[in-house]
C-alpha cells in the first residue's frame, strides 16, 4: 500500500465509524444534516473537488460529477423530507459515497498488487555486472560495460549480458527465461545468455553485445511494450465507455422528467418527483463503466505475464486474441518438429562390424564440413586420427574417397558406387540421406542417417487436437518420401514436400485462402529462413528463440525454447485468457444492464446501485487476476 | 523520436484520458499510456524538442485527469 491508499484507508475507517455513531445521537433538523455532513465531506471531499475540476476544464462526464451529482441529490431529497416533516435519510447519501470510496481503495489496491506480482514474474532484469578493476572486483551497471569486457558471474547470481563463456563450467538456471526447470549444464566456449542464474561455480565470461541488444533487453522491452498493442476486446471496451456513459447519464435525465410530467399531464397521478429523481440518480451510481475499463487490460497483462513466466512471449494482447481463435496450425519441419541435426539412424548390410564402419567413413569424410560428416564423427565412439587417412578425394555431388589405415575406402551415394563399379543394394525404405560405403573395392553397406523427431512433437500435435485445432499442416523442403514418414508418425493431417521457402510462403497463403469461418492460421518455425513465412500467417510463432535476433523479430509469438509442447500451451493459456474476458465482459454488462432496470422500475435504491459498480468491478478484477495463473502441466 | 516516461495514474480509464489528450499536444506524433506497466511512450513529431514539449504534455494531461503525473 502506497502513502495514498494508507490516507484513503483511514478516510474510510474514520467516516465509517462517524457514520455509525451519527446513526445513535438524538439529533434532528439542522443540527443532525449538519452531522451527517461531517462524515460526506471527510470520505468525499476529494471526490467533490474532482468534479469542480472536471467542469472547470471543460472535462464533465466523469464518474466523480456523477458520484456528486447522485449523492448531493440524495442529500437534497433528504432536506426536502426534512422540510416537509419527515425525517430525511442522510445515511444513503454518505454510504454510497464511502462504497464507491471502498471501490476505489480496492481497485487501487488490487491493481497495485497485480502490477506487482506481473512485474516480479517477469523480473530478469540484472542489476549489476562484476568486472575486474585493480582493486578487484566491482559492481558496475551493466548499461555501461562495452563488448569484449571479462565479466565475473559468481554463483547464485544472474549473468547480466550476453557472452561467450572464457573459462569455468558449470550448470545454468534458464527457468526465468525459459520456464524449462531443467539446469542447463555449460562449459569453456559455449555461448550464455543474459537472464540466466549461474548455479554452481564461478564463470568468466567475455561479452559479445551491449546490454542494451543482451537477451534480457531485448525481452524485457517486448514484454513490457506488449500491452501497448491493444486488442478487439480492448478497442471495442474503450468504445463501449464512450458511448455508455453518456447513454445512461441522458437515461437518468430522461428519467427524472418523463415519467412524472406523463403522471401529471396524462394520466392525472402525483407526478413522484421526488421518487424519480431518486431512481434517476441510482442511474447515475451504476453509469460508471470502472469494471470493463480496468478489468479488460489487467486480464491481457496479466495473460501475457503469466505467459512469458512460462517461456512463452507474446508481443500484444491483439496477439493473444488471435491466438485463442487459431484451428489451423501449420509446423515446418525441420527444426520445429524435428532437431534439425542429422544422426546416424541405421546401418544396412553390413558385413563386418558396425562400429568400424562408421569410423571407416568418418574418417574418409573427416576433412568435409558437410553436415552429413558431422553427423558420422559424432556417432564414433573413439577418437578420430586424421594421420590413419590419406588421398582425400571430394567428389561434388557424390561422395569422398580416401586411404584409410592402407585400404580404399569409397563412401557416397549411388552414383559414387555405380562410377566405381561397386555392386551396391539399395535402401528399402530410405528415409533419410544414405550413405554407401565400399572397402576395397567390395560393399561394405550403407549407413542411413536422418533428421530425428523432437520427443514432445507427436503429443504436441495430441494435445493440439484436443484443445480444439482443426487441421496441423506440416510443410518440408525435404523429399516427399521422408515427409511422409514424419508425417505418418506425428498424425500431422497433412503435408507438402519439396518446398522452396518462397513456396512455403505461397502454400502458407493458400492454406489461409482456404480457412473457413474466423479460424485463424498459425504458423510455426524456428525462425531461420521462415521469416517470410512467419509474417504472412495471421500468427507466426517463432520457437528456439533464445539468442537469435531474427526470429524475436519476425514472429508475433516467441517460445524461449524449442519444445513443441509449448504450442498446444501458448494457445491453452490464450484461450483462458480470452474466456476471463469474455466472462467479465458479460458479467459486467449484463449485471449493469439488470441494475438500470431495477432502479428505473424502482425497485433497486442506491445501495444496489452501488453493488453494481463497486461490487462488479471487484469480482472482475480478481477474475482477471486468474489469468496469471497459466494452469501449465508441470 | 521516440521517449519513455514512468508515470502515475489511478484508473485504466485516466490513463486512456491521458493518452489522448497527449496525441492532441502540438509536437506529439504518437502516444501510448501503459497503464499496467505504469509507462508512457511519446513518439515527437520531427525537430520537436522533448523538454520542450513535455510540460505541454503534462500541462494537458492535468486538465483531463488531475490526479496523474509525468515524471520527467
Amino acid at each position: 500500500m502506497n502513502k495514498k491508499q494508507k490516507q484513503t484507508l483511514i478516510r474510510i475507517i474514520v467516516s465509517a465509524a462517524i457514520l455509525i455513531t451519527a446513526h445513535f445521537i438524538p439529533v434532528s433538523g439542522v443540527p443532525r444534516l449538519i452531522l451527517y455532513m461531517i462524515p460526506y465531506l471527510i470520505i468525499g471531499y476529494d471526490v467533490l473537488k474532482k468534479a469542480f475540476k472536471g467542469i472547470i476544464n471543460r472535462q464533465p462526464m466523469d464518474e466523480s460529477l456523477l458520484m456528486c451529482i447522485a449523492t448531493a441529490g440524495a442529500i437534497i431529497l433528504g432536506i426536502f423530507k426534512d422540510l416537509s416533516g419527515e425525517t430525511g435519510d442522510y445515511v444513503e447519501a454518505v454510504a454510497v459515497m464511502l462504497f464507491y470510496q471502498i471501490g476505489e481503495w480496492f481497485q487501487s489496491v488490487a491493481v497495485g498488487k497485480s502490477r506487482r506480482n506481473i512485474t516480479e514474474l517477469m523480473d530478469i532484469r540484472p542489476d549489476y555486472a562484476n568486472i575486474e578493476t585493480e582493486s578487484g572486483l566491482e559492481k558496475v551497471d551493466p548499461d555501461e560495460v562495452e563488448i569484449g569486457t571479462l565479466i565475473y558471474v559468481q554463483p547464485g547470481e544472474k549473468i547480466p549480458i550476453d557472452g561467450i563463456i572464457e573459462s569455468g563450467s558449470g550448470s545454468l538456471d534458464t527457468a526465468a527465461l525459459t520456464g524449462e526447470s531443467l539446469p542447463r549444464e555449460v562449459t569453456e566456449g559455449n555461448e550464455v545468455i543474459s537472464g540466466c542464474i549461474n548455479l554452481t561455480s564461478p564463470l568468466k565470461i567475455r561479452t559479445t553485445r551491449e546490454f542494451c541488444d543482451s537477451t534480457v533487453s531485448k525481452i524485457l522491452d517486448l514484454v513490457e511494450n506488449a500491452s501497448s498493442r491493444k486488442s478487439r476486446s480492448e478497442n471495442f471496451i474503450t468504445k463501449f465507455a464512450r458511448v455508455y456513459t453518456p447513454a445512461v447519464v441522458y437515461s437518468a435525465i430522461a428519467l427524472a422528467l418523463i415519467p412524472p410530467l406523463v403522471r401529471m399531464l396524462f394520466m392525472g397521478l402525483d407526478p413522484m418527483w421526488g421518487s424519480f429523481l431518486y431512481r434517476a440518480l441510482s442511474f447515475l451510481v451504476i453509469s460508471c463503466p470502472c469494471a470493463l475499463v480496468v478489468s479488460i487490460p489487467l486480464s491481457f497483462f496479466a495473460g501475457i505475464g503469466g505467459a512469458s513466466h512460462a517461456g512463452i512471449l507474446i508481443k500484444g494482447s491483439n496477439y493473444l486474441e488471435t491466438l485463442s481463435e487459431v484451428d489451423t496450425v501449420v509446423f515446418d519441419k525441420t527444426g520445429t518438429l524435428t532437431k534439425g541435426t542429422f544422426e546416424v539412424d541405421d546401418i544396412h548390410h553390413c558385413p563386418i562390424d558396425e562400429k568400424l564402419l562408421i569410423e571407416m567413413a568418418a574418417l574418409a569424410e573427416t576433412a568435409s564440413t558437410h553436415p552429413i560428416s558431422a553427423s558420422l564423427r559424432k556417432a564414433c565412439d573413439n577418437e578420430l586420427d586424421r594421420s590413419r587417412v590419406s588421398e582425400i578425394k571430394e567428389l561434388a555431388g557424390r561422395g569422398v574417397t580416401a586411404l584409410v589405415d592402407g585400404s580404399k575406402i569409397a563412401a557416397g551415394n549411388t552414383k559414387l558406387m555405380s562410377e566405381l563399379n561397386i555392386d551396391y543394394t539399395e535402401c528399402p525404405d530410405d528415409v533419410g540421406t544414405i550413405v554407401h560405403v565400399s572397402i576395397d573395392g567390395t560393399y561394405a553397406g550403407h549407413i542411413v542417417i536422418s533428421d530425428t523427431l523432437k520427443p514432445g512433437s507427436a503429443e504436441a500435435i495430441q494435445r493440439l487436437k484436443s484443445c480444439g485445432i482443426r487441421r496441423t499442416v506440416m510443410l518440408t523442403g525435404d523429399e516427399k518420401k521422408i515427409a511422409e514418414k514424419v508425417a505418418a508418425e506425428l498424425h500431422v493431417d497433412e503435408f507438402h514436400a519439396g518446398l522452396l521457402p518462397s513456396d512455403k510462403v505461397d502454400c502458407v497463403d493458400r492454406l489461409i485462402g482456404e480457412q473457413a469461418g474466423k479460424g485463424k492460421l498459425a504458423f510455426v518455425g524456428d525462425g531461420i529462413n521462415d521469416a517470410p513465412v512467419l509474417s504472412r500467417a495471421d500468427i507466426g510463432i517463432a520457437m528456439g528463440a533464445m539468442g537469435s535476433d531474427a526470429a524475436i523479430e519476425a514472429a508475433d509469438v516467441v517460445l524461449m525454447d524449442d519444445d513443441p509442447l509449448k504450442i498446444p500451451e501458448a494457445i491453452h493459456i490464450a484461450k483462458k485468457c480470452l474466456r476471463i474476458v469474455k466472462e467479465n465482459i458479460v458479467f459486467a454488462i449484463g449485471i449493469k444492464l439488470i441494475c438500470l432496470l431495477l432502479s428505473a422500475f424502482g425497485i433497486a435504491g442506491m445501495w444496489i446501485a452501488v453493488f453494481a459498480d463497486v461490487g462488479v468491478m471487484v469480482i472482475c478484477v480478481l477474475n482477471a487476476v486468474r489469468a496469471l495463473f497459466t494452469g501449465s502441466s508441470k | 523520436m521516440k521517449k519513455s516516461y514512468k508515470i502515475d495514474v489511478d484508473c485504466a480509464n485516466c490513463a486512456a484520458k491521458m493518452e489522448e489528450a497527449t496525441k492532441k499536444t502540438d509536437g506529439v506524433k504518437d502516444a501510448v499510456v501503459n497503464f499496467m506497466m505504469l509507462k508512457m511512450n511519446v513518439e515527437f513529431d520531427d525537430g520537436a524538442d522533448p523538454k520542450e514539449v513535455m510540460p505541454r504534455v503534462l500541462a494537458n494531461c492535468k486538465k483531463v485527469e488531475d490526479d496523474c503525473e509525468i515524471f520527467l
